[in-house]
């Protein structure tokens, strides 16, 4: 268990090199000059040459690639932004908590609909719920998370006033003078987006579910299970979900993963200040060391989560670990 | 008094193409101790009778009928949580396919204790000392350490001692064994064989014994009950069905029999594939592959009827008892000599 913890954990670093490389030439891919971009309009030659000179534009790329990985692992920094020299760390660190709270709360919603109602569906095939539950789940897929969004606004938000249309509050009440915070603002202004993340997900859940159910209730072990007169709950517990939950997880994993890295539409929708917000903006602006700052912090994320994926599926699965 | 007494049992299962008649009509019993060997063909609905005495295939579709009495009880009325404490307990079950038959994510010391637990409430430290001492008669060395073990770390012959010593960890009256070798390679069958056969005089539990290899019947069974479509065909000690057989359909098993002595001879199979229980053939359901077809065969059903003079051995079908016994003493010298006809 252990050699393959530390074999995992080489793994995750090598694939944040290459994630972060690639970006970095993507970039450069661009024809774009960012530092006249930055040094203005009316900028003469000479004061973009020094612009471009304090940024590290004037260096070879891998040189510039250099500085960047040497700054991110000996001062912990992403940089400071071509646009408004405010540090990346900030920014992101700022726009984190934000993402995170959309995405797991988004998570945690669609996955108490999905397990009842998938093990549900499952458990009656062709039922008046597993109909239902198909029609929802057909429903959730074809709809677009920006028509969920905005109708989910319109309706609920402005039509009936229940629950604020847009913006974010945050959890500890510190909001630099804005006009809300705690927790109770924090929840209402979440729950419309929680709401249009897990419809979306919550489909695509509850029919992985109801399949491996389906399947693992079919399989030779839960005979057995029977045969040795467990009773059904029993069965369904401990020798059913168990089996069936196993491509959940990675599943799980690397879907909040990859949300935490940018859940552009949903975020964009309802004004919430998030990683995904912070890269289309920075994107916009070619602001490189932004754009730096929220992939390396996306690309670490996913890879952390694969990490604790892998290790905790080795944790459920003995057949891994040996591999 | 037998242990059980399965009279009649019918297993129907509705289909969105009819009903198919799993099982139509199949009595037998089983004494305190010895052997059962249910043999036929795949699809004769010889898994479908045992899954049915044990509750196991009871889903909406299905109609059962007829009884099995068992301990003084039909475990075909039984309320499903009286029939789930005889299961495990009472009769046990082991299967076809020991590589998935164990799951996979629970260690085997685990799945042991579980079968105590179920029945008894006994703690994990006498429950492990169960499985162990389980372990230890069912052959696996090091039981001990083996406990934490998962299934993928035993090979095909051990996960089917797991699942043996798991059969038989509470002392059943009765072990129903699903083609337990089928799966395995033939040295390891031999080995299993032997291991349920000592169990058995150990335990005293009665099998039966499912099974569509004739050679695995002659080394364990005591008696022996040959399905074909779904239907008993002909009964009786293991001596009147390898010595004295009486349906044309056990001479086709008999004679399909790979033979080590005749060098050079084909395989001689029975012509055609068993028929479709959704709709069987008429009369007897095996004259359409029979060699003897007579004129009445399509017509009537014939009844599983005494050999005269031969207790408990009985057969369906309409041959004249002479010619039934012309037949067999030719196919059993064919057998002998080994010579081909």
């Amino acid at each position: 268990m252990f050699r393959y913890v530390i074999r995992r954990v080489l793994w995750a670093i090598v694939l944040m090199l290459a994630v972060t490389l690639i970006t970095y030439v993507m970039f450069f891919a661009i024809p774009v000059d960012a530092a006249r971009l930055v040094a203005g309009k009316s900028a003469t030659p000479a004061e973009v040459k020094i612009v471009a000179h304090r940024l590290y534009l004037d260096r070879p790329i891998y040189a510039q690639y250099g500085h960047f990985l040497y700054n991110l692992v000996v001062n912990h920094s992403l940089g400071y932004s071509y646009n408004d020299r405010q540090s990346v760390n900030t920014t992101v660190f700022a726009a984190a908590p934000v993402t995170a709270s959309l995405v797991f709360g988004g998570a945690l919603l669609w996955m108490v609909i999905a397990i009842p109602v998938g093990v549900l569906s499952a458990l009656r095939p062709r039922s008046a719920l597993d109909r239902t539950a198909m029609v929802g789940v057909l429903t959730g897929i074809s709809a677009h998370p920006v028509w969920l969004g905005y109708m989910a606004s319109f309706l609920i938000g402005y039509k009936l006033g229940w629950l604020p249309i847009q913006g974010y509050c945050s959890f500890s009440g510190q909001n630099g003078g804005a006009f809300c915070g705690g927790p109770a603002d924090w929840f209402t202004h979440m729950v419309l987006p929680w709401s249009v993340f897990a419809i979306l997900y919550a489909a695509f859940y509850v029919r992985m579910i109801r399949g491996n159910v389906m399947e693992t209730m079919n399989e030779d072990y839960v005979r057995t299970a029977r045969a040795k007169g467990a009773p059904e709950s029993l069965v369904m517990r401990r020798h059913v979900l168990r089996n069936a939950m196993l491509p959940v997880v990675t599943m799980l994993g690397m879907d909040i993963a990859i949300a935490l890295g940018g859940s552009v539409l949903i975020e964009v929708v309802f004004g919430l200040p998030g990683l995904g917000a912070v890269a289309v903006q920075s994107v916009e602006q070619f602001d490189l060391p932004k754009v730096m700052g929220v992939v390396v912090f996306a690309a670490a994320i996913v890879v952390i989560f694969n990490l604790l994926v892998d290790i905790l599926y080795a944790w459920i699965d003995p057949r891994i670990r040996l591999a | 008094m037998p242990l059980l007494d399965v009279r009649d049992l019918k297993t129907h299962f509705k289909t969105d193409d009819g009903i198919v008649r799993a099982v139509d009509g199949v009595s037998f019993t089983v004494e305190k101790g010895k052997t059962l060997a249910i043999v036929g063909e795949s699809g004769s609905g010889k898994s479908v009778t045992c899954l049915t005495i044990m509750g196991l295939n009871a889903r909406a579709n299905t109609i059962t009928s007829g009884e099995a009495l068992f301990n003084d009880r039909d475990l075909l009325k039984l309320p499903s949580d009286e029939l789930r404490k005889v299961r495990g307990q009472e009769i046990s079950m082991i299967f076809q396919d020991p590589m998935t038959s164990l799951n996979p994510v629970h260690s085997i010391g685990k799945q042991l204790r579980e079968a105590v637990q179920l029945h008894a409430s006994v703690g994990k430290q006498p429950a492990n000392r169960r499985a162990v001492e389980m372990l230890k008669a069912v052959g696996i060395p090091r039981a001990e350490q083996r406990l934490g073990d998962y299934p993928h770390q035993f090979s095909g012959g051990m996960r089917q001692r797991v699942m043996i010593a798991m059969a038989l960890i509470n002392n059943p009256d009765l072990l129903i064994a699903d083609e337990p070798t089928t799966a395995l390679d033939v040295t390891t069958q031999a080995q299993i064989l032997k291991l349920m056969t000592q169990l058995q005089r150990d335990f005293g539990s009665a099998i039966v014994l499912i099974t569509h290899d004739l050679g695995v019947v002659a080394e364990t069974a005591d008696d022996v009950l040959v399905m074909y479509a779904a239907q008993p065909v002909e009964q009786g000690g293991y001596q009147d069905i390898f010595y004295r057989p009486h349906h044309p359909y056990t001479w086709g098993l008999l004679n399909s029999l790979p033979r080590l002595v005749t060098e050079g001879t084909d395989l001689k199979p029975i012509p055609g594939t068993p028929p479709s229980l959704l709709r069987p053939p008429s009369g007897c359901r095996f004259h359409v592959r029979c060699g003897y077809t007579m004129d009445v065969c399509p017509k009537v059903e014939p009844t599983l009827e005494a050999v005269p003079g031969q207790a408990g051995h009985s057969v369906a079908c309409h041959l004249e008892e002479s010619v039934k016994q012309h037949e067999a003493s030719n196919l059993l010298s064919q057998l002998k000599t080994g010579a081909k006809a």
